[in-house]
């Protein structure tokens, strides 16, 4: 048989290292500012790219998409070559994969603080960048399948089929969930709205967490680990079931993250039963992972790359072990807006996604530099603080979880709540927020660690990275039938499209069950006559709301417990949120965490002048309040430029506004300005300062009522304020 | 599909497809031959040509 010689591609493979290191130290950086935000609220104060709801996208997205991506593109690309015994199907492509990775990043880096943001989480950059994404991930799947075409190696290893799901799930998620229509460069709505939006979100941000986080990952880990190890993986059979179980089953867990929500019940109760049943391939991998050291514990003693491998497989199993616990009906109501989701995607994140990187790191460069690394022992210690920093992460984060559920659900005797004010409940986990610092100061100080002990194997290796000579016979032909000494499985491991097509078909039957029949059936998403689209100043100060990013600690979703309606609904009607009442929100803002209250019912609960002061200085108005100002909402000129152009967009998503309220909308806007500006001159405080300020500025004074903090005002006075228990009266009895 | 009527027939869907993805999958992995499970789960292994026991 012939030999053919060829080179594998390592330069790509180091340039995509270097990148999960730069990314990985800038998005825990920014995790880092954010958590000392909780105790410091006004770290950052006055300036707008730096406050906590711009920078809250921004570390998600960096640790997600730059830290993770890039580790999952150099594990990728260093194991598929291997694999495969084949160069990358085109450097260019694999180049093309790269530099359009980190120009994306680049540029979420710029437009997140800046406002720019769908919010829709984990999916938050504008609609160019959602197109740039799409086709720098068709590139990676085209370079992927390319090379596994050209292999010299028959069968495909199991790692193969988990990078393979990987990349046909994420195209399929990427795209349904960011189908939003454009207004301008940088601003979109999404096609879907309220309920429908709130589902295509989690079936997406759950599966991201299932495709992005996981599948890849657990690719790597069936490479890494037996390579570590110096031994095959413990069942290989075993490895069969786990990624077809994983994949079938992932994708309709989805739903999970809206119980108890306005989602409909079979909805709800689908996604729970396939989340329970999730945790049997997940502890089928995590057993075939751990098992794969089976007579090679002593290694795992003295090799930092085995530490890391061990805690991050145990993270995994903890992770998945707690995430379908999480998805029952009545842990997730005392779980759901607590810190306790945080403190469960923080084990996810930091030990199973941030160990197995490091271990790969730390096991790759000596191997691409050819040398040995720099400190085993400075690997040992970044390993114990890293270690050390996740435990100090998570355990607080559960009291505080804990804490905060019961503080919110506690009664007194005669039917009132005992800590009626929200921010009780705020001031009483600040330890458990300072201590959660303290965690992820140990973690970062664990990567810069990492950083050095890199740098330093770097300098001193004789050698720069090379292209590897490699030696494979090439592949003879042979039928494409099944041949007679062929099982089912191993016939269809050597082909590579039809393997593709059924992971395809096995993660559509999920979304496709779960998603059109929301989507299609009217009657599961019942309207109320009274809920009426936002006014034009409405829909505008709901854009500032989403652009300062409200959503990330305020949640608009009133869940059907007697503690929520009795704290969030303050008239006697005592209304928890219903599907009806969110059909024109383009995009839905539920939220998914509960820094502050929740704000669904918020309409008409102060005065404006209360917000207006609450916006400028929220200490002066709430005592202890750990919300940062946002006082430029106070000077900024709101933008009333694109107003129309909003309200047809709104329109062609089917919000029924007429041709005339779009004609009109700037006299609306300013009509509705002049009496929030007439209703802030209550406050003499108010009137004197802003006369001051008015008789001190020249010709360019903008007037309150065309500032952004009067639209935010607007919005915030309408929340809520639709439904009434008369309404619904009439509605059921309509039905 | 427009009213809830005659949504029974969904679960049962649901349960056949579900019932036979697994029967299918176990059939797959048991029928497996021994000598491919082995050859296969050696591929990692298999590209010992950089200096390995590094650390």
């Amino acid at each position: 048989m012939e030999m053919q010689q060829f080179y594998y591609d390592n330069k790509i493979v180091k340039k995509f290292i270097y990148a999960t290191i730069l990314w990985g130290v800038v998005g825990m950086l920014v995790g880092l500012l954010l958590a000392f935000m909780f105790l410091f609220p006004n770290l950052t104060d006055g300036i707008s790219w730096l406050s906590f709801g711009r920078l809250r996208p921004l570390h998600t997205n960096a640790v997600i998409f730059a830290f993770v991506g890039n580790a999952i593109f150099a594990g990728v690309y260093y194991s598929s070559q291997r694999l495969l015994k084949a160069r990358m199907f085109s450097d260019f492509l694999s180049n093309f994969n790269f530099w359009g990775w980190q120009l994306i990043i680049v540029g979420a880096a710029l437009t997140l603080p800046l406002g720019f943001t769908t919010s829709k989480e984990y999916a938050e950059l504008e609609w160019p960048f959602d197109i740039a994404i799409a086709l720098v991930w068709v590139a990676f799947g085209w370079n992927l399948i390319g090379t596994i075409l050209k292999r010299r190696q028959r069968h495909l290893y199991v790692a193969l089929w988990f990078y393979i799901a990987t990349f046909v799930t994420v195209a399929v998620l990427h795209i349904f969930n960011s189908l939003e229509l454009p207004v301008a460069a940088l601003k979109s709505y999404s096609v879907y709205a309220g309920v429908q939006d709130a589902l295509v979100q989690w079936w997406y941000g759950h599966n991201a967490v299932a495709f992005f986080l996981t599948t890849p990952f657990l690719g790597l880990m069936y490479y890494f680990v037996p390579k570590a190890a110096n031994r095959p993986v413990y069942s290989y059979r075993l490895s069969i079931v786990h990624f077809w179980s994983l994949i079938f089953i992932y994708i309709w867990a989805g739903p999970h993250h809206l119980l108890y929500s306005a989602l409909p019940e079979w909805a709800q109760h689908l996604g729970v039963a396939f989340s329970v049943m999730l945790i049997a391939p997940s502890w089928g991998g995590m057993i075939n992972g751990l098992l794969t050291l089976r007579g090679a514990w002593d290694k795992v003693r003295t090799d930092p790359v085995l530490k890391f491998m061990v805690v991050a497989i145990t993270g995994y199993g903890m992770a998945t072990f707690e995430g379908p616990m999480l998805s029952l009906k009545n842990v997730n109501a005392i779980a759901h807006f607590t810190d306790w989701v945080i403190a469960h995607v923080h084990v996810g994140a930091l030990a199973w996604n941030g160990f197995l990187a490091f271990g790969m790191i730390y096991y790759l460069i000596p191997k691409l530099f050819k040398t040995r690394l720099f400190s085993v022992g400075l690997a040992n210690l970044h390993f114990w603080i890293g270690t050390l920093g996740i435990v100090l992460y998570a355990l607080p984060m559960y009291v505080a979880g804990f804490t905060q559920a019961s503080m919110w659900k506690q009664f007194n005797p005669d039917g009132t709540l005992v800590y009626g004010n929200f921010l009780e409940t705020v001031s009483e986990i600040i330890p458990m927020y300072w201590m959660r610092a303290i965690g992820g100061t140990l973690y970062i100080t664990g990567m810069l660690v990492l950083v050095y002990n890199i740098v330093m194997t770097i300098s001193r290796a004789d050698s720069k990275v090379e292209d590897e000579l490699a030696e494979a016979p090439a592949l003879s032909r042979v039928t494409g039938k099944r041949t007679a000494s062929e099982g089912w499985h191993t016939w269809l491991e050597r082909k590579p499209v039809l393997l593709t097509i059924y992971a395809t078909i096995a993660i559509l039957i999920g979304g496709i069950v779960q998603i059109i029949p929301t989507l299609v059936v009217e009657s599961n998403i019942p309207t109320i006559s009274s809920v009426k689209p936002y006014t034009p100043l409405e829909l505008e100060g709901r854009d500032i709301y989403i652009r300062e990013g409200c959503v990330g600690c305020h949640s608009q979703m009133i869940r059907p417990f007697r503690s929520e309606v009795e704290r969030y609904d303050l008239t006697n009607d005592k209304q928890y949120s219903k599907a009806g009442e969110y059909v024109y929100d383009h995009p839905f803002l539920w939220g998914s965490k509960r820094t502050g209250p929740d704000l669904h019912r918020l309409g008409g609960k102060y005065s404006d002048n209360w917000h207006f002061n609450h916006m400028y200085d929220p200490q002066s108005t709430s005592s202890g309040s750990i919300m940062p100002s946002y006082r430029w909402l106070i000077r900024n000129e709101l933008d009333k430029s694109m107003t129309e152009k909003k309200m047809e967009a709104m329109v062609t998503l089917g919000v029924p506004y007429t041709d005339e309220e779009i004609a009109n909308a700037q006299s609306s806007m300013l009509a509705q300005g002049t009496q929030i500006e007439k209703n802030l001159y209550s406050d003499p405080d108010f009137a004197t300062s802003y006369e001051a300020d008015k008789a001190a500025s020249g010709a360019d004074f903008v007037e309150m009522k065309n500032r952004e903090i009067v639209a935010l005002i607007a919005y915030l006075q309408r929340l809520g304020t639709d439904i009434k228990k008369s309404d619904l009266d009439n509605q059921t009895a309509q039905n | 599909m427009e009213t809830i009527a005659g949504i029974e027939i969904y679960p049962l869907i649901s349960l056949v497809i579900f019932f036979s993805f697994f029967v299918a999958l176990f059939y797959w992995v048991v029928t497996a031959k021994k000598e491919y499970i082995t050859k296969v789960s050696n591929l990692p292994l298999d590209n010992n040509n950089q200096n390995d026991s590094i650390l």
